[in-house]
């Protein structure tokens, strides 16, 4: 199999409502996804039942080289497996500083017992500081990350995230609330993400997509509507129906 | 060293700095080695009052940092003083039945003498016969290990029961609670193995030590309340300073978010609880010795409500808030409650402050939640220059929780 991630056949309901209808994806070791689609098309379903926050009620989630199945596992299992996830609401650790956000993400042992005994060590550090200095925060690592901006907290958890070193990234809306500079900043950073792991990014703005220039997913209705190049799809008669001709 | 533990944390000096000072003037001025000023069984109160402490720092890693809030621990405090109390007990009445049997024309068997000292514990409910939780009384070692043990295990198995289904929030409060009078009831009935609710009693003896007097004995356990203490707002102070401390803080503040930065949350979860019963279990073992009794009313949920409260006006997510609420609180409940308080005369109605401190406490409880919710430890923030802008209720960032630049850098 040369997919890191195979989703097929995935169906998920909440009280009867088919939020995820027989949905099939796969995305590559080092590539960059768009998934598009109205509200409600199933979007952060999808990447809850990537994370192991949902359980489907059928299909398969497969995972690497060994096609090991997700859906056994546990959330902080799969984090530790390799999926990382950004969520809509920047969600940092507002009380503690930024070195200590990026400090707790960085791919460590992360058993209590090995966590308690953990010393930093000269490396930690300065992957720490290279890291802020890729997020743009290199000067605020010392900041309670509740004072920074809105943008910079999307930022700092693009940075934990990549702390973790995942090999499959899930970005939920990243350019949300953002404002034009630091959008270009944004998807500068996925891009050079995508370089070296699979990023999948969902995404409503049609000019964000653009920029990220890569192969859009269509969803809708809890399946997959269109798939290739934003060009391509956006020609597709059916996905102008449901979403760009409203 | 600059990543030492106590470098990152010059609390954690300065309040060993105070209780050493404390020690020395308590030791100085008491009956025991000292002058005399203080009387013996104030300097049980202030041993006790450490012992609270204790468990106050323990009730603050497991609330105040991790988020959990517990209303058991007292059931885990109480368990350790039942362990201990259990040994004290049998040795004492040993060496009394020993000697009273000593007198007879035939030397006793070691069965007549065990069977003498069940008649004596166990007469007052009616039984002679000893429980198989007795069975390691008659060993001091053996005891002290389960002062850890029956705590810690209790804590393991309830917490990953609890915690393996994800009970969070107000529903594992109740839960807890529901722990503590359950015991607590147990422990009520004559038939529960350890005195129903005539308790353990007459456990300021020290078998052994039948000639060292009282004074001497309560400075005793003063100093190892003390020495407790210490070790405990240490062994604390290392847990919350490093990157656990953060990881926990991290599940207080936002558990999904630390699952899926792959921590297991659970096992975080289990390893504060059953660490923070065992230090409660400690804490009991040094109180009880000095207030003489413990009966299952000890364990009843209102004490581990009480020990909320302390942490909650003291200060939650700090340590020496923890330690100053739980001594202000239980000095003060002390001496309001000793009747040395003179009553309040109104004219038409004459406050006694025995009954009315209830009010008092449940007052400052409400006032400090809502007009200073950092408690009393937050006015050390005054000090140190640390301070949270006046938002007035109104959401000033772009989140809950952020500040605007400006004052953020006041």
């Amino acid at each position: 199999m040369t997919a890191l991630l195979e989703v097929s056949g995935v169906s998920v309901s909440f009280d009867g409502f088919r939020a995820i209808n027989n949905l099939s994806f796969e995305i590559g070791h080092a590539e960059l996804r768009a998934i598009i689609g109205p509200n409600g098309a199933g979007k952060t379903t999808f990447m809850d039942i990537v994370t192991g926050k949902t359980r489907p009620d059928s299909g398969r989630v497969l995972w690497g080289e060994r096609s090991v199945s997700l859906l056994k596992m546990s959330e902080s299992q799969i984090a530790r497996a390799g999926v990382g996830r950004k969520f809509q609401r920047p969600t940092v650790f507002e009380d503690q500083s930024v070195f200590d956000n990026l400090l707790m993400a960085l791919r460590k042992d992360r058993a209590p017992w090995k966590v308690l005994a953990y010393r930093q060590s000269a490396e930690d550090r300065a992957r720490v500081a290279e890291l802020a200095d890729e997020i743009g925060l290199g000067d605020q690592l010392h900041r309670k990350s509740g004072e920074l901006s809105h943008g910079q907290k999307q930022w700092l958890e693009i940075g934990m995230l990549l702390a973790q070193e995942p090999r499959l990234l899930l970005v939920d809306e990243p350019a949300a609330g953002m404002t034009l500079a630091e959008r270009e900043h944004t998807t500068d950073l996925l891009k050079e993400a995508a370089k070296t792991r699979a990023v999948v990014v969902v995404e409503h703005d049609m000019d964000f997509v653009r920029r990220l220039d890569c192969k859009v997913t269509v969803l809708h209705e809890g399946s997959v509507l269109a798939e290739g190049s934003l060009d391509h799809v956006t020609k597709n008669q059916q996905v102008i129906d449901v979403y760009l001709g409203r | 060293m600059k990543d030492s533990l106590f470098a990152r944390n010059p609390s954690v000096l300065i309040f060993l700095g105070l209780l050493a000072a404390f020690v020395a003037a308590v030791t100085v001025l008491g009956e025991g080695v000292g002058m005399g000023l203080i009387s013996t069984s104030f300097v049980k109160t202030l041993g006790k009052t450490l012992c609270l402490c204790l468990i106050a720092i323990a009730m603050d890693l497991v609330w105040g940092y991790t988020g959990i809030l517990s209303l058991g621990h007292f059931a885990f405090f109480g368990l350790g003083g039942y362990m201990i109390g259990m040994w004290l007990m049998y040795a004492r009445t040993e060496t009394i039945v020993a000697a009273s049997l000593a007198q007879a024309e035939i030397p006793p068997t070691p069965q007549e003498i065990r069977d003498a000292i069940g008649t004596q514990i166990f007469g007052v409910v009616g039984g002679s016969d000893f429980p198989a939780i007795w069975a390691f009384a008659h060993s001091l070692p053996l005891q002290l290990a389960l002062v850890v043990l029956v705590p810690g295990l209790l804590a393991l198995v309830f917490g990953w029961l609890a915690f393996r289904s994800r009970v969070t929030g107000v529903y594992l409060s109740i839960l807890t609670q529901a722990m503590t009078l359950a015991l607590s009831l147990y422990l009520f009935q004559n038939d529960s193995g350890l005195r129903g609710n005539n308790g353990l009693s007459g456990l300021q003896n020290i078998p052994g030590a039948a000639d060292v007097p009282q004074s001497l004995l309560s400075i005793w356990f003063f100093w190892g309340s003390a020495a407790a203490l210490a070790l405990g707002y240490v062994i604390a102070a290392f847990v919350v300073s490093g990157k656990f401390g953060s990881v926990i803080r991290g599940i207080r503040d936002d558990e999904a978010r630390v699952r899926f930065l792959g921590y297991s949350v659970e096992s975080y979860k289990l390893f504060v609880f059953t660490l923070t019963a065992v230090i409660a279990g400690i804490a009991g073992a040094l109180y009880y010795p000095q207030a003489g009794i413990i009966n299952p009313a000890e364990m009843a949920p209102i004490a581990s409500i009480y020990l909320a409260v302390w942490v909650a006006i003291g200060g939650r997510g700090r340590l020496y808030g923890a330690v100053i609420g739980a001594g202000v609180v239980s000095l003060l409940s002390t001496w309001f409650t000793g009747g040395q308080v003179p009553d309040l005369p109104l004219g038409i109605y004459t406050i006694k402050w025995v009954d009315w401190w209830q009010v008092l406490l449940g007052l400052g409880f409400v006032l400090v939640t809502l007009f200073a919710p950092k408690g009393i430890g937050g006015l050390f923030d005054l000090v140190s220059g640390r301070r949270a802008p006046a938002r007035h209720g109104a959401d000033l960032g772009p989140d809950t929780g952020s500040f605007r630049e400006k004052e953020a850098e006041q």
